[in-house]
């Protein structure tokens, strides 16, 4: 039963084709493990996990081989295999470059649940305080499978009263989100139970874009007429599944700009993550696998799959049916988000959805870009409420203040404004290019004055110490003028002595 | 005619006497232009613009005893950003005070250190950790990579290093020069 | 074997529109406005459309090429025949050739390229160029025919008419009824009055087709979302806020608002003359505050000035405004209160 709520709107947004019914006309299937995982050791964000093994060690299924040391997640072996490396390998991130990983051969002959390690299952988890249910999640390695891959263990750790467990889809050609709330609606809503236990929250509500209808019926069969939490389908405009929208269009109130949902009491998960937190708690078992739609004209047979994390993008796609005649761009995400990637060589880790293969004539003709003319589409598309025209403009400019002042942090690159722009300006790659610059110039900001700051130090301690010599010098000229020594030397070493015997040891200079 | 000759005249001194009084009556007290300056200095206190520090070079540039185009680590940004202030046009980095270098930090080989301390020294931001005849080792935030610790090194065991690089530091080009560049594919071997 | 792939940015669709298909669409909503146009005042208007594109296409090739930038991608996205259909809208049917070429020099020259060229220029590029050719010759841009029934020119009269030099001085020339009206109120006689001449009684029912037509176009302009509501919009408001008061002191001696809404080119000013992307202002509540400006000016040129209309005055003051009212009316960032 669907929730009556009133709900609200947000500014901007559009309607766009979903060309999801290729990856949700059948039910999701399991890929076969590859001969090779490749496992990232970070979120690029934060820190790089530590990792516990060298090459040639043996590990079994679930084992932990890297340690989260700061905002990092655990990295768990997904399959019983061999280390074979760890060396910078292409992932999934917009740069190109190389990262971190653990190389992992699987064993061919892997009886990969029989030796597997996992934690024991808290089964009765209702009876767990919040802090052994967190430590679990931290353990298991979860981190927000909704694309931001942020360590969910730490984004729990608030009091919040509203928990938005985070079904709206909203992104073209994903659907795999969707295939789970279909298929593991139970999981979902465990799940959500599981966090509203850790955060306390008075509500709980699970949002669905109201396309979802197959969705929707096994959230129903799932909650079976239980009321703990609300089931509420919200319009199918993109992009209502970003976060600060959907909790604007649930509740009518704003994340503040440059904030964090739990600033206004709300948490927002995927139902990805809720899943995977239910079978961290309950089964015992890390994150290892997840929901990715393969989809695209260029693969010959699109569909949802239930992938090991680390699987080779190359390997996925020949589970897929391969590529077809005319596969032109591999895109990791969706058509308006996503990143494309220069090699299918790259793995799915855990923030991967959607592994998206275009033909060439699905994808933007390569037209030269005209001057903007001013049109203001982009602003009246634009979710944040910005005005993506001047952002540009000023960046162009290298105005920093300017760019800081018109917001441009508050920008969630949802990439409306470089759709309907008519002189087919890129401006997503304007403002990723005034965002990097922005926090670069803040860091050097910072830096510069921490090295004025012990500049300045350094300069004090070395007048004072000059002062104290120059003093001392003058307070023992002082007492030769007085009574002069008949043997200066003597006089020293007496001066000396008296010296050591009050401060009990040499002195040391610095 | 003459009336119209007076006539703007008497006006054209009115109005200036107007605007000397506003002038005077409305002043601002701005914050010292040294401060301002010396903030946009990247504090490197390298000396290679020829003055002790970042302070002092800030001083001279304020008393117009220096122009703004003599800091290498601040590099072009820090010129234009001179230039802004100061309501001047921004010119090339002069050559004959150092060329700008990308980021580096200094980095010191612990198999050939001797513990002298000369290096600790001669850091401006005491960026350098030890004691004598205890290892040396850099503090790789502190370090602002401004080379004054290589030459005093005895045993010529400190080397200048690229600072971090990678994804945490990645900067996303401008648009244009993404397309012109030929960053599009990456070999696998 | 790891495949490889361009790589590309997002968004990864293929483009929602084109600049090309923007103009294109506002040449398509002209049509309606054309079509009744040149049933009113005869085909030279189609000569004028004519004229007016060859001369500015030439203009905007010739430039392209001085500043160095491709010639295909400028010519071919339609804004140069956009400003030069608007400026012919606003000549008479029969002016000479070379107004069309003067106009349309200083609109693309002066206008347009000599600020940057597309999406640079401060000034409505057609407004700039209409302005040029009233203030040069004026003489020539008051001759409007009679709107009686077969009051065309033949088409050999019209050709001699436009590029012979002969204008059809003494034949059938007349004022517009805005001409009229502030001629003849500035002579002392009451609306009733002038309505009840001659001059006006026809001429002020066809402007009323003509103001639907124009309508029609920029109702689906904004269907279409190539305009913004907010500019038709303040232009309605600003041409009431100025004639109502007007109006309600004297009825007399001042037109109404409708009158004012109706007539002349008030609807084509408010659908696609303020409507300019690039000279007008971006943000919404600057649109409105655009577009009341422009109808307010513009109701007070017509009252008070010395030309009939006011709209090209009103748009040219309002287009040096706008980053002004971008400034002051910045509109609130998503999670911010102001």
């Amino acid at each position: 039963m669907s929730s009556s709520i009133a709900l609200h709107g947000f500014h901007g947004g559009l309607r766009l084709p979903g060309h999801k019914i290729a990856a949700s006309a059948a039910s999701s299937r399991a890929c076969p493990l590859p001969p090779t995982l490749i496992l990232p050791l970070g979120q690029y964000g934060g820190s790089l996990a530590q990792v516990l093994v060298a090459p040639g060690d043996r590990v079994r299924r679930g084992q932990l081989v890297a340690r989260a040391d700061g905002l990092a997640a655990n990295v768990h072996a997904p399959a019983a295999g061999s280390i074979v490396a760890i060396e910078p390998r292409p992932v999934p991130h917009i740069c190109g470059l190389p990262a971190s990983c653990i190389v992992l051969a699987v064993d061919t002959d892997a009886d990969t649940d029989d030796r597997a390690i996992c934690f024991p299952p808290m089964v009765e988890w209702q009876q767990a305080d919040a802090q052994s249910l967190l430590e679990r999640i931290a353990d298991a390695g979860i981190v927000g499978l909704g694309g931001a891959a942020f360590p969910t263990a730490t984004k729990l750790g608030y009091p919040i009263e509203l928990l938005v467990i985070n079904g709206a889809e909203c992104e073209p050609w994903i659907a795999c989100d969707q295939m789970l709330l279909r298929e593991r609606a139970q999981e979902v809503c465990t799940g959500a139970r599981i966090m509203r236990q850790i955060v306390g929250a008075t509500r709980v509500v699970l949002a669905i874009e109201d396309r979802m209808q197959d969705a929707a019926e096994a959230v129903r069969a799932a909650l079976d007429s239980s009321t703990d939490i609300e089931l509420v389908e919200v319009p199918t405009i993109f992009p209502q599944g970003g976060e600060r929208q959907l909790i604007r269009v649930l509740t009518g109130k704003e994340v503040p700009s440059g904030g964090y949902p739990v600033d206004i009491g709300v948490l927002c998960h995927n139902v990805g993550t809720a899943a995977a937190v239910y079978r961290a708690i309950v089964r015992g078992e890390p994150l290892l696998e997840r929901y990715v739609s393969v989809t695209g004209h260029g693969v010959l047979a699109a569909g949802t799959w239930r992938v090991t994390i680390g699987t080779p993008v190359e390997w996925l796609i020949a589970q897929a049916g391969g590529y077809s005649g005319d596969a032109a761009r591999v895109v990791l995400g969706g058509s308006m988000t996503g990143t494309a990637i220069a090699t299918d060589a790259v793995p799915i880790v855990k923030a991967s959805n959607c592994v998206l293969v275009l033909t060439t004539d699905q994808l933007r003709d390569p037209a030269p870009e005209l001057p903007c003319i001013r049109c203001g589409e982009c602003a009246r598309v634009c979710p944040a409420q910005l005005l993506p025209q001047q952002l540009h403009w000023f960046i162009r400019a290298a105005d920093w203040d300017a760019v800081e002042s018109h917001a441009l942090i508050d920008c969630i690159e949802c990439g409306l404004c470089a759709q309907v722009c008519p002189s087919h300006i890129p401006l997503v790659d304007w403002y990723r290019h005034g965002k990097t610059e922005l926090h670069l110039r803040a860091d050097a900001q910072q830096r510069a004055d921490a090295a004025r700051k012990r500049f300045e130090a350094r300069t004090l301690r070395l007048a004072q110490a000059q002062a104290e010599r120059t003093e001392r010098l003058a307070a023992r000229q002082a007492v030769d003028e007085e009574s002069p020594a008949s043997d200066p030397i003597a006089a020293a070493v007496q001066r000396a002595a008296a010296r050591k015997r009050s401060e009990g040891g040499p002195e040391h200079g610095a | 005619m003459i009336e119209a000759v007076l006539a703007l005249s008497g006006l054209g001194v009115l109005l200036g006497a107007l605007l000397g009084w506003a002038a005077v009556r409305f002043r601002r007290e701005d914050a010292p232009l040294v401060d301002a300056i010396d903030r946009i200095l990247p504090q490197t206190q390298c000396a290679q613009c020829g003055f002790p520090g970042c302070r002092p070079y800030a001083e001279a540039i304020a008393r117009g005893a220096a122009d703004i185009n003599q800091c290498p680590p601040g590099g072009e940004a820090g010129i234009q950003a001179l230039a802004a202030l100061l309501g001047r046009e921004a010119k090339p980095l002069d050559a004959t005070h150092g060329s700008e270098q990308p980021a580096r930090v200094a980095w010191i080989d612990e198999a050939v250190c001797i513990g002298c301390t000369k290096c600790i020294q001669a850091c401006p931001v005491d960026a350098i950790i030890g004691a004598p005849k205890l290892m040396h080792t850099v503090l790789i935030d502190a370090c602002t990579g401004c080379d004054l610790c290589v030459a005093p090194c005895p045993v010529d065991c400190i080397y200048m290093l690229p600072a971090s690089s990678g994804i945490a530091v990645w900067r996303a080009p401008r648009p244009a020069a993404a397309r012109l560049q030929n960053i599009t594919f990456l070999r696998v071997p | 074997m790891a495949r490889e792939f361009r790589l590309g940015g997002a968004p990864h669709l293929p483009a929602a529109t084109s600049v090309q298909t923007v103009m294109l669409k506002v040449l398509l909503a002209l049509l309606p406005g054309i079509a009744v146009s040149v049933i009113w005042f005869g085909v030279g208007l189609l000569l004028q459309i004519a004229l007016a594109c060859v001369f500015a296409l030439l203009a905007e090739a010739a430039m392209l090429q001085l500043r160095g930038r491709p010639l295909r991608p400028f010519l071919s996205d339609l804004s140069a025949p956009v400003a030069a259909v608007l400026f012919a809208l606003c000549l008479p049917p029969w002016a000479p050739w070379w107004i069309a070429a003067i106009g349309m020099l200083s609109a693309i020259v002066l206008a347009k390229h000599l600020y940057g060229g597309l999406g640079y220029n401060v000034f409505n590029p057609a407004m700039v160029g209409y302005v040029v050719v009233l203030i040069a010759f004026t003489r020539e841009l008051s001759a409007w025919p009679a709107l009686a029934a077969g009051s065309a020119l033949a088409p050999g009269e019209m050709l001699h008419a436009v590029f012979g030099g002969g204008q059809p001085w003494d034949a059938m020339a007349q004022a517009t009824p805005l001409d009229t009206l502030r001629e003849q109120l500035g002579q002392g006689r009451t609306l009733a009055e002038i309505r009840s001449g001659p001059a006006f009684a026809s001429a002020a029912v066809r402007g009323e087709w003509l103001a639907l037509a124009w309508l029609l176009g920029g109702l689906w302009l904004l269907q279409q979302r190539v305009i913004h509501w907010q500019v038709p919009v303040g232009v309605a408001v600003g041409v009431i806020a100025v004639a109502a008061p007007l109006w309600l002191y004297d009825s007399g001696r001042h037109a109404s608002p409708l009158f004012h809404l109706t007539s002349g080119a008030t609807v084509l000013a408010a659908f696609f003359i303020a409507t300019e992307p690039v000279s007008g202002a971006a943000t919404p509540r600057g649109r409105l505050l655009f577009g009341a400006g422009v109808g307010a000016l513009c109701v007070l040129i017509r009252r008070y000035g010395a030309y009939p209309d006011g709209i090209a005055f009103a748009v040219l003051l309002m287009n040096a405004v706008a980053p002004l009212l971008d400034r002051w009316l910045h509109p609130r960032v998503f999670g911010r209160s102001k």
